[in-house]
């Protein structure tokens, strides 16, 4: 019996040596970094002990102004992920198997491909001499180039670009799992095609919307190289942080800005993992 | 009324039948639509990037003779090697230590190592420029492989960790009972099983770190530029034919790394399902 003790005691001993590279990684370069941005952030500017003056320093009109401008940009990208991607996962899930896997490949290449090589196709495709506007011009629909970059919209639209995979993924193994024989019983009791669709389909499939959601609205509240490069100047919270370290060197109020962001995102998954949502591995 | 309904039905699946491809192939092609943009447009022989001008490979030969570029594609690959090839050695042993289990704080670890994947890369980036500035490590190659890895163990912990999972625990059990020791179980046995999902966990670490700009740019010396650090640069200022032909290089080199991780997973996938069906024969 004490011998039995002894083993597991040097086999568990074996397992703590397995882990500890990773833990020195998740201590030193995940933790310890996170710890500091927190203690800046209550740091005073002076550098007389802690106070809450850089979070009350965030309460400016401004400051707010950039927050919800962000937060709406992220929720815009989030419904039009949605509704262009849930009919996409549907449309993917419900392919032939023949179909299916090569479908999955074409969705996945992009997904890891890099995000900034992608935005660039976009600039190209809607600069003032481009192809978008050469082909509307041909078709006729406009007589002067359009100038598309730096609007809200193409910001919007890269975003959205840049994201969507974030909600097929899920999405697609949510209707792929979804037993359809449900969806023809409520069509045989009578039910319209969209009235079965909003009480069968939508609530069986809505683990992977909400999964999706997250996925696509995390990311989205960050990114900031998007409207640097698609010009036009919006601000967003990213940008706003960036400034703050880098051109205003206050790092303080930085800290206090990307703990606020912190805790946003780190919330709402909270939150979805407390409404019982599965775990995010996608990948 | 039962004939009715069919026909109906039957209806409804070509209404299906028609919009269905049409859609999947329009979203497809605004997929993939940008990408080849990028690829054309690094033959335009054309200064800037703007109208099409004829078909050149010029950008391309411009490319190699740049010393700078140079430097940068050394930097991205040596970044990429070290930081994925880390990252699949902690985040492999991490895995099975987790797997083999009963440790205390065993859950906590695995959501601090896997935190990365979960918050900002900008707030991450940042958090690394000002610890780093505070301990007075000199940033450059050194941070840049240490902060890759920290983002990448968690794809391969995650990819790892769900071979491990899915693995017969009986394999390991006959070979103990065999007589083999631990380690010898690890080498002969466990690491050739999860072999696969190892190395594609690495690869896409290494299209992670080949394509990150964020973290780099905040832990990165004048020194030492990595390849999207280029890019996003050129980009800032308009881009250029020759910051096409580099992200084509960019993209070549990410979707061979994509390619080889899917194929990995989907072969550990099919043998699985071969094997299982070999088991199923057998006990019929």
């Amino acid at each position: 019996m004490a011998r039995k003790t002894a083993a597991q005691r040097r086999e568990a001993r074996k397992n703590a040596l397995f882990v500890l590279p990773m833990a020195l990684v998740a201590v030193l370069l995940v933790a310890v970094p996170l710890i500091y941005v927190l203690i800046t952030s209550l740091a005073a500017s002076d550098g007389s002990g802690f106070t809450l003056a850089n979070y009350k320093a965030l309460l400016r009109a401004d400051y707010l102004k950039v927050f919800l401008g962000s937060l709406q940009l992220a929720l815009l990208t989030t419904v039009l992920c949605f509704a262009v991607g849930y009919p996409f996962a549907y449309c993917m899930a419900r392919a032939g198997r023949r179909w299916r896997s090569l479908l999955m490949l074409l969705v996945i290449i992009p997904f890891w491909t890099s995000a900034l090589v992608r935005i660039y196709g976009w600039k190209i495709l809607l600069q003032a001499n481009g192809p978008v506007n050469g082909v509307l011009r041909a078709l006729g629909l406009i007589d002067k180039n359009v100038k598309f970059l730096g609007s809200y919209g193409s910001v919007l639209l890269t975003m959205v670009y840049c994201l969507i995979s974030f909600m097929i993924l899920p999405c697609h193994s949510a209707v792929d799992k979804m037993d359809f024989t449900l969806v023809e019983a409520a069509r045989d009791l009578g039910a319209k095609p969209w009235r079965a669709f909003l009480t069968v389909t939508l609530p069986l499939t809505m683990p992977g919307i909400l999964a999706g959601c997250v996925l696509v609205f995390v990311p989205s509240v960050g990114l900031f190289y998007l409207s640097d490069i698609m010009g036009g100047g919006l601000v967003l919270v990213g940008n706003l942080i960036r400034d703050q370290l880098l051109k205003v060197r206050d790092w303080n109020t930085g800290s206090a800005m990307s703990m606020v962001l912190i805790v946003l995102t780190a919330g709402i998954y909270l939150l979805y993992r407390r409404s019982g949502g599965d775990d995010l591995g996608v990948f | 009324m039962a004939l009715d309904s069919r026909r109906g039905k039957k209806r409804k699946g070509k209404k299906r039948k028609i919009f269905s491809p049409i859609y999947l192939t329009l979203v497809l092609v605004i997929l993939y639509l940008p990408i080849l943009m990028v690829v054309i447009y690094s033959f335009n022989s054309g200064r800037t990037i703007g109208a099409w001008q004829g078909f050149t490979t010029g950008w391309y030969t411009r490319l190699f003779g740049n010393a700078l570029m140079g430097d940068a594609l050394k930097n991205s690959l040596i970044l990429a090697a070290l930081s994925s090839g880390l990252a699949g050695a902690i985040g492999t042993l991490g895995a099975i230590g987790l797997a083999r289990g009963h440790l205390r704080g065993a859950g906590a670890l695995e959501s601090l190592a896997t935190l990365p994947m979960m918050i900002p890369e900008l707030v991450l980036g940042m958090a690394y420029l000002a610890v780093f500035t505070a301990a007075g490590i000199k940033l450059g190659m050194g941070a840049l492989v240490a902060t890759h890895t920290a983002f990448c163990v968690p794809y391969v912990l995650i990819n790892v960790k769900s071979r491990l999972a899915g693995m017969d625990p009986a394999l390991e059990e006959a070979a103990r009972d065999l007589g083999a020791r631990p380690m010898r179980v690890l080498r002969d046995i466990t690491l050739p099983l999860i072999m696969p999902s190892v190395v594609s966990g690495m690869m896409l670490s290494a299209a992670m770190s080949l394509d990150d700009v964020v973290i780099s740019f905040f832990v990165t010396s004048a020194e030492t530029t990595t390849l999207p650090l280029k890019v996003y640069t050129g980009l800032r200022s308009g881009g250029t034919p020759e910051i096409n032909a580099l992200s084509t290089l960019m993209l070549g080199a990410i979707f061979i790394c994509v390619a080889l991780s899917q194929l990995l997973s989907a072969r550990s996938a099919r043998n699985d399902s071969t094997r299982s069906n070999a088991a199923e024969n057998r006990s019929s």
